[in-house]
């Protein structure tokens, strides 16, 4: 379990920033995560008191706070309009209600985790996180720097009109995923989003045209991730699921368009 | 740090160490219905409402606590009464560890859900683990629970 020395409730982001240059201070999201690692710190810093916690959204963009909470993602009446399902389908594995009432975006997506939900889905949609001090940038460019001591304040995803659908393998109902697919679309374009290989998503952008057979589309949009074995199942078994997810994403998206 | 929060609609003002959880801090209060189970936010034993949202206080600083409304069992009493003879009704008390966090998560599912249907159901309590695995009768009571007005209107 976590340790830490001084609790420091933030009172402006120029705050928080400041205090996490040091080694020894540790953002504190949704501590869900955070809380069962064995670390000491000399200061945990809380970001909750800086009215990050909602969900905003305008004509080109939903602005979603880095600590609202993935049952507010999961039950987001504009998100489920505009991705019908999608959210409550990437939450609703995710241990319990009381978890994700606790867990937060920005924990989620900061932490770039190999068994991230949230990742492996936004990271399909045309998404962009907002770093304090690193500006706005695409969320796959994100997912590719290394850890720094940036502070994560907002993700924003674009209405481009795409549509998005995911599916996850568990071993059991509320485990990590074994893998987690997500697939969006526009018009000529597929993006496949693959995570819990048992490593942080990342993202394929596939020409629909590439392939007539759905199968072959998917097999090859397999191909472009690396998998890996852990006591969940083999790198073999991951790639066969993802081609089977994917697949079945890709089939779903052009039953919608039909 | 000194924290004011109100517990079970007392007023409560706490020394409690930075790095404290809530969990520990409601046992300190004598709130023993409260239980840890896991410790890693997987059995949902140590739900809590904090401004009537359920939480698990294993995660939950106390220092976060400051200002808010916590509710325990300690402090639904009436309505834990009223589930207990639902549970007892069908046979699912058994061991009865896990109750106090499954009663706590139903009354928060109670205020928050708009339909009652069981996949609805399942999916919200999923995060509540019972070691007997009492499932099946835990689930048969919170249906006869949320449905009791309807058999009310009935008779």
């Amino acid at each position: 379990m976590i340790r830490f020395k001084n609790y420091v409730r933030a009172e402006s982001l120029e705050e928080a920033y400041n205090l996490n240059q040091k080694k020894s201070s540790v953002i504190g999201a949704g501590m869900m995560w955070l809380k069962v690692q064995n670390r000491i710190k000399m200061t945990l810093v809380d970001l909750s008191g800086l009215g990050l916690d909602g969900v905003e959204e305008t004509e080109e963009e939903f602005v979603i706070g880095a600590m609202c909470t993935l049952r507010q993602l999961e039950i987001h009446k504009g998100l489920d309009g505009y991705f019908p399902g999608l959210f409550k389908e990437c939450t609703r594995s995710i241990v319990g209600v009381q978890f994700r009432n606790g867990a937060t975006v920005g924990g989620s997506i900061f932490g770039r985790f190999g068994f991230s939900d949230i990742l492996t889905c936004m990271l399909a949609l045309d998404t962009y996180v907002e770093l304090y001090k690193g500006g706005i940038i695409p969320l796959e460019e994100f997912c590719s720097q290394k850890y720094n001591r940036d502070i994560l304040v907002r993700i924003r995803i674009k209405k481009d009109g795409r549509r998005a659908f995911y599916a996850s393998s568990r071993m059991t109902k509320t485990d990590f995923p074994l893998i987690a697919c997500c697939v969006s679309a526009t018009d000529d374009t597929y993006y496949v989003s693959v995570g819990a290989r048992p490593a942080k998503a990342e993202l394929a952008v596939i020409s629909r045209r590439e392939r007539e057979d759905v199968e072959e589309l998917a097999a090859l949009a397999a191909d472009h991730f690396r998998y890996g074995t852990n006591f969940r199942g083999s790198a073999e078994y991951r790639k066969h699921l993802a081609a089977v997810y994917v697949k079945r994403l890709f089939m779903v998206l052009d039953r919608e368009e039909g | 740090m000194q924290i004011e929060f109100t517990l079970n609609g007392r007023l409560i003002y706490e020394e409690t160490s930075d790095d404290e959880t809530l969990f520990h801090l409601l046992r300190r209060k004598g709130c023993y219905s409260v239980k840890c189970g896991c410790e890693t936010e997987n059995c949902g034993l140590c739900t809590v409402l904090v401004n009537g949202v359920s939480r698990l206080s294993c995660s939950y600083l106390a220092a976060r606590a400051d200002g808010c409304d916590v509710v325990t069992l300690e402090g639904a009493q009436k309505e834990a009464e009223e589930f207990g003879s639902f549970l007892a009704a069908e046979g699912a008390e058994q061991c009865g560890f896990c109750s106090p966090g499954l009663i706590m998560n139903v009354l928060a599912m109670e205020k928050e859900l708009d339909s009652y249907e069981e996949e609805n159901v399942k999916e919200y309590l999923a995060g509540n683990l019972c070691r007997c695995s009492g499932y099946m009768g835990q689930l048969r009571a919170v249906k006869s629970y949320l449905s009791r007005g309807e058999n009310r209107n009935e008779c």
